[in-house]
């Protein structure tokens, strides 16, 4: 196991095999991270939000300091017409973060960095985000893919490139978070491997480097969950404020 | 630089023996669809489960605790502006009252001034008045005494006179023509004597 890099992504089945109709929806190492990373958040929010002081616990602050965070972030990107949505970026923000931070501890499992997870995640802000521009404008929404001030010969080929970079939307979003992800844990098993193989003699400098890439990908980790979150905003912007 | 050489070679060969060892095993294990659908399946479960909660529970709470600490921080400012514009106003009171005092010392400071210096007055008056007939019976007493002094001094040149001369010629003067002199001496020298 230590010797592959990439056996870190591996998902495996704790306990039973459970099927549905053919479709097995068993519990996986996945599964475990997932929900471990929910219920830490929801722990720690809840015990910041329990309390209410006037002076702030630090638990409290933290749970405050975040959501004025993601606030701003949304208010920032899409404006006043965003806070509705507020909830639901709020979640993903943090979902992301704690899956790629739990990533971060030895012998665990990093979720994100499995294509499949981003790309559902994506592929629901995608859908969620084109059906409020279509509630919002109702076919108006179409004309995001037809900018204003565009010469008219140059029409048709700039509206086939909106509409396919507006395709491409979920897709960026979610290999952009899992090649992160991957990429990082995958370099830092490939230098940790190199400690073991290279001995107390040669070992240090890869140990070195590890324990930078250690602190670089604590960084990514916020990081990418930031950017995946502040990209949802500005397409939700997109939606919201037909600005083309 | 050879021990770096080896090292170096040593790095790179093992980085290779892995990537390619990995390229054997059938590479992403992301890629293998077996447990998509069961990580779909958890994904929503954990997310829908974190999203529900957050949103109903948690996160109104926490926005209750930020308005409330606005709110109340307000309050705060407001009652402590309130006690500025109390404090200000007791300490204009206090100021007024200072000055009024200071102002009624100050009066009756003239006015125990003022009665003082009439007082003195008064007595300066009285006394002024006193010494003045003092001085006035003293000088009258100085005038009669100064008016029957060149009588008395012609009677005691006289008498002195006329022993002077029985001593020198052993006979009598008529007293008158002696007084006649000292009369005569007297009227001369008034103003050497007596005068100023």
């Amino acid at each position: 196991m230590a010797a592959n890099p990439m056996t870190q992504f591996e998902v495996y089945r704790i306990g039973p095999e459970i099927k549905i109709n053919q479709i097995d929806i068993s519990f996986t190492n996945a599964s475990l991270f997932m929900i471990i990373s929910a219920l830490s958040i929801l722990l720690i929010f809840n015990l910041g939000s329990s309390k209410k002081n006037i002076i702030p616990t630090k638990i409290q602050l933290l749970a405050e300091l975040s959501y004025s965070f993601i606030s701003k972030m949304i208010s920032d990107t899409a404006g006043n017409k965003g806070k509705p949505y507020f909830n639901l970026i709020f979640s993903l923000f943090m979902f992301v973060l704690f899956c790629n931070m739990f990533g971060m501890l030895p012998y665990s499992f990093t979720v994100t960095s499995h294509i499949i997870v981003t790309f559902f995640l994506a592929a629901l802000i995608f859908i969620g985000v084109t059906v409020i521009g279509f509630i919002k404008h109702g076919f108006g929404y179409l004309k995001l893919f037809v900018p204003s001030g565009v010469p008219l010969v140059l029409l048709p080929l700039i509206v086939v490139i909106e509409i396919i970079s507006y395709l491409s939307r979920p897709i960026s979003l979610s290999v952009r978070l899992f090649a992160n992800m991957m990429a990082g844990h995958t370099m830092m098993k490939v230098f940790g491997s190199f400690v073991i193989s290279l001995g107390i003699v040669g070992g240090w400098l890869p140990l070195s480097f590890s324990v930078a890439l250690t602190g670089l990908e604590i960084l990514v980790a916020f990081l990418q969950a930031y950017v995946f979150a502040i990209l949802t905003c500005i397409y939700l912007n997109d939606a919201l404020n037909l600005h083309h | 630089m050879l021990k770096k050489i080896i090292f170096f070679n040593l790095l790179f060969s093992t980085f290779i023996t892995q990537i390619s060892k990995s390229a054997e095993s059938g590479g992403m294990p992301q890629l293998n669809p077996e447990f998509w659908i069961s990580q779909i399946f958890w994904l929503i479960i954990s997310f829908g489960v974190l999203f529900i909660v957050l949103s109903k529970f948690i996160l109104p709470k926490i926005r209750n605790n930020i308005e409330l600490r606005k709110s109340e921080i307000l309050d705060n400012i407001e009652t402590a502006e309130k006690q500025k514009t109390e404090a200000e106003n007791t300490l204009k009171n206090y100021d007024e009252l200072i000055r009024k005092s200071k102002n009624e010392a100050k009066n009756y400071f003239n006015d125990a001034r003022k009665k003082i210096i009439e007082d003195i007055e008064k007595k300066k008056q009285i006394l002024d008045k006193e010494i003045n007939i003092e001085i006035s019976k003293a000088e009258a007493e100085v005038a009669e005494l100064v008016n029957k002094a060149p009588e008395k001094i012609q009677k005691i040149a006289i008498e002195t006179s006329s022993d002077l001369i029985r001593q020198l010629i052993g006979e009598e003067v008529n007293n008158s023509s002696i007084s006649a002199i000292v009369d005569d001496l007297y009227k001369k020298n008034k103003g050497r004597y007596y005068g100023n």
